[in-house]
C-alpha cells in the first residue's frame, strides 16, 4: 500500500470514526469509496468534510478519549481512533505525549495513580498496535488539570480523559 | 524562636490577588467554658499594634473549648498589677479571666498575661512572652497556647502555620498554581512559589524549617525540597511516571514517596543524605498516599490492591503487610494523629466522599463531616483538629472539624480555590 493512500484511509477512518462518535451521519457511498479508485470523491455529512485535511493526516484524528468512573479500559470508539494513530504514526513517527487525567472523586495522589493507568492502557495499546514505545511518553495530571470547570456528571465525563499530544 | 521566624523571600507585592483566607465559624461545642479576655493594657506610646486580646479570643473560640465573652458585656477592664473585682466576673458566670500588659521595648514587643480562675479567684498563670516589633501577633498566639495548656492540659497549636495550593480559577493555559503558607488561622499568607502548572501535596519536615512538594515545572511530576529561610529549592527526584505524595520520616532522616518508574505506583523510601531508595511495596495494583506510623517503623498507604481503595500499613524492614480499613468501598489519604491512634482518612458513603476518622484500639469509624467532596485531611500537631479541603459551592475551600466532630469552621477563599492543607509541626 502507498503511503498516500495508506494516508486516505487514515483519514476516511477518521471521518467515519468522528461521524459515528457525532450526530453526523455517514453517506453510504462514502464508505464504499474507500474501496474505489479515486478517495477524493467521498461524499460525507458537511460537518464531517471539514475534519478531512488531507495535508495533514493527523488534522483528522481523535486527540482526546474518554474513561468510565474509576476505570481504565479503552472504549470501542478509542480503540478504533488509537488504530488510526497507529497507522499515521507508522507513516510518520513522531514522540507522542499521552496526559492521563481523573475526574475530582476521590484523593488527589490516588487520581495521580488513576490517570496514569489511563495514559498507560493507550499506550498500551499503541505499542501493540506497532507503535514504538521509545516515541510514546506518558503523563499523569490527576485531578489537577481539569478540561472543564465544575462539578456533576457532564463536566466528570469529559474531565477522565487521556490527551494525546 | 518560631515565633521570631520571617520569610526572607516573600513577594508581598504581590499578596492583593491572593487566595487570602477568612474564617467562618459554623459550630462549636454547647459546652464551651466561659472565659473573659480582657483588652490587654497598652503601656506604650501610639496605638497598639495588633490586637493582642482579640486574636486570643478568637484563637479560643475556634478550639472549641472556650467561649470568650464579649467586651461589651465587662464591667471592669482590670489589667497586671491592678487589684481584680472578681465579683465583676463571676455574676456573669465566668469560669476563666485572662488579663494583660503590654509594651514596647527596645528589642521588640514584651506582654505580661495573668490567668485566673474566677471561682477560686487563684492565679493559674502569670508570664512574660515576649517578641520583634513586628511579632505581635506570633506573641498574642503564644499567650493563647498557654491559656489553652493551662486549662485543658492539652499542647497548643496557635503558633502553627499551614500550606496549602492555591489556583486562580482558570482552565488550561490561563491557570496559575500557587504553594501558600499562612498562618493556622489563615492570616499573614505568604506565597512561597508560583507556576503555571500543577503544584501537589506539600509537607513539612518535623523540624518546620523545609517543606516538601511535587511540582509539574520540567514538564512532569517531580519532588522538590524547600528550605523556608533561604528559598533554596532542591529537586529530589525525577523519574519517568509518577513522583508524588512525599513526606518526611518522623527523624527527618528518610522521605518516603511514591514512584511508577518500575511500571506502576509503588512506596519507596529515600534516605535524604545519601539518595539511596528502598522500595517498600511490591504489587502490580496502586499504591500511594504514605504516610507514617509515628515511630517512624510502619508505613500507611492507600493500595487497590484488593480491587477497592483501602488502607494498609506496612512495616519498612520486613515488608510486612496488614489491611487497615474494612468499612466501605473506598478509604483513601491516610494520615495519622501524633500518637498513633486515630486514623483520619477519606471515606466514601453513598457515592459522597467525606473525613472519616478511625479509632485503631477498636476500630470503630466515625465520620466528622457532611460534605460531600472532602479530601486532604491533615492532623493537627495536637491531635484535637483536623484540616481538610471541600468544596462550596464549585469553590475550592479548606474546612477545620475537631476529631470528635463539636466544632467545625472553614476558612474559604476570597479568590480561585484553596486546597491541600498541611499543618506545621508544634
Amino acid at each position: 500500500m502507498n503511503a498516500t493512500l495508506k494516508l486516505l484511509m487514515a483519514a476516511l477512518a477518521a471521518i467515519v470514526l468522528s461521524a459515528c462518535a457525532g450526530q453526523n451521519t455517514v453517506d453510504s457511498q462514502s464508505t464504499d469509496a474507500s474501496s474505489g479508485d479515486d478517495a477524493s470523491t467521498v461524499i460525507v455529512d458537511d460537518n464531517a468534510v471539514t475534519d478531512a485535511n488531507l495535508s495533514d493526516p493527523e488534522a483528522a484524528l481523535e486527540t482526546v478519549f474518554y474513561f468510565d468512573f474509576d476505570k481504565s479500559s479503552l472504549n470501542y470508539e478509542t480503540r478504533a481512533a488509537l488504530d488510526a494513530w497507529a497507522d499515521v504514526l507508522a507513516s510518520s513517527p513522531r514522540t507522542i505525549r499521552l496526559e492521563g487525567h481523573a475526574d475530582e472523586r476521590g484523593t488527589r495522589e490516588y487520581n495521580i495513580a488513576l490517570g496514569e493507568r489511563r495514559a498507560k492502557a493507550v499506550a498500551d495499546y499503541l505499542s501493540t498496535s506497532g507503535v514504538s514505545v521509545g516515541l510514546v511518553e506518558t503523563v499523569s495530571y490527576g485531578e489537577e488539570r481539569p478540561a472543564v470547570p465544575g462539578t456533576g456528571d457532564s463536566a466528570w465525563s469529559q474531565n477522565r480523559r487521556v490527551e494525546l499530544k | 524562636m518560631r515565633y521570631l521566624f520571617l520569610l526572607g523571600f516573600v513577594l508581598f507585592s504581590s499578596l492583593s490577588v491572593r487566595a487570602e483566607l477568612v474564617i467562618e465559624v459554623t459550630e462549636t461545642n454547647v459546652q464551651s467554658t466561659p472565659i473573659a479576655v480582657v483588652p490587654f493594657r497598652w503601656e506604650s506610646g501610639g496605638a497598639q499594634p495588633v490586637d493582642f486580646a482579640g486574636i486570643v479570643s478568637n484563637n479560643l473560640r475556634r478550639s472549641g473549648l472556650f467561649d470568650p465573652m464579649p467586651e461589651s458585656n465587662m464591667l471592669s477592664f482590670p489589667f497586671p498589677g491592678q487589684g481584680i473585682s472578681f465579683r465583676d466576673w463571676s455574676i456573669s458566670r465566668t469560669e476563666y479571666l485572662l488579663i494583660g500588659n503590654v509594651r514596647a521595648t527596645p528589642t521588640g514587643l514584651e506582654a505580661e498575661v495573668e490567668l485566673y480562675n474566677v471561682i477560686t479567684q487563684q492565679r493559674l498563670m502569670n508570664r512574660r512572652v515576649s517578641g520583634g516589633s513586628n511579632n505581635g501577633r506570633d506573641i498574642a498566639h503564644r499567650v493563647s497556647d498557654l491559656v489553652y495548656e493551662t486549662i485543658t492540659g492539652i499542647e497548643g497549636v496557635f503558633g502553627t502555620r499551614i500550606l496549602y495550593v492555591s489556583d486562580n480559577g482558570k482552565i488550561g493555559d490561563d491557570a496559575v498554581f500557587s504553594l501558600m503558607m499562612s498562618d493556622q488561622d489563615g492570616e499573614r499568607e505568604q506565597l512561597v512559589l508560583e507556576s503555571s502548572q500543577p503544584i501537589m501535596s506539600p509537607t513539612w519536615s518535623p523540624d518546620g524549617k523545609s517543606i516538601a512538594y511535587v511540582s509539574f515545572q520540567t514538564g512532569r511530576s517531580a519532588i522538590f525540597i524547600q528550605n523556608l529561610s533561604t528559598g533554596r529549592q532542591e529537586q529530589i527526584t525525577d523519574f519517568q511516571g509518577i513522583n508524588g505524595a512525599p513526606v518526611w520520616s518522623p527523624d527527618a532522616s528518610k522521605m518516603a514517596m511514591v514512584l511508577s518508574k518500575d511500571g506502576d505506583p509503588e512506596i519507596y523510601v529515600m534516605d535524604l543524605a545519601t539518595k539511596q531508595l528502598q522500595r517498600i511495596t511490591r504489587h502490580f495494583a496502586i499504591d500511594t498516599e504514605p504516610n507514617w506510623t509515628p515511630d517512624g517503623q510502619s508505613i500507611v498507604f492507600t493500595s487497590d490492591r484488593g480491587g477497592r481503595p483501602q488502607i494498609y500499613q506496612v512495616e519498612v524492614s520486613s515488608g510486612r503487610t496488614t489491611r487497615l480499613t474494612f468499612e466501605g468501598d473506598y478509604n483513601a489519604r491516610p494520615r495519622l494523629s501524633k500518637d498513633g491512634r486515630f486514623l483520619v482518612m477519606v471515606h466514601r458513603r453513598n457515592g459522597q466522599f467525606h473525613i472519616a476518622v478511625q479509632d485503631l484500639q477498636d476500630d470503630r469509624v466515625i465520620i466528622v463531616t457532611q460534605t460531600s467532596l472532602d479530601e486532604s485531611p491533615t492532623v493537627a500537631p495536637n491531635g484535637a483538629l483536623v484540616m481538610y479541603a471541600t468544596k462550596r459551592q464549585g469553590k475550592g475551600i479548606l474546612a477545620v472539624v475537631s476529631l470528635d466532630a463539636g466544632v467545625k469552621y472553614s476558612l474559604p477563599s476570597q479568590a480561585g480555590n484553596v486546597r491541600e492543607p498541611a499543618w506545621s509541626p508544634n
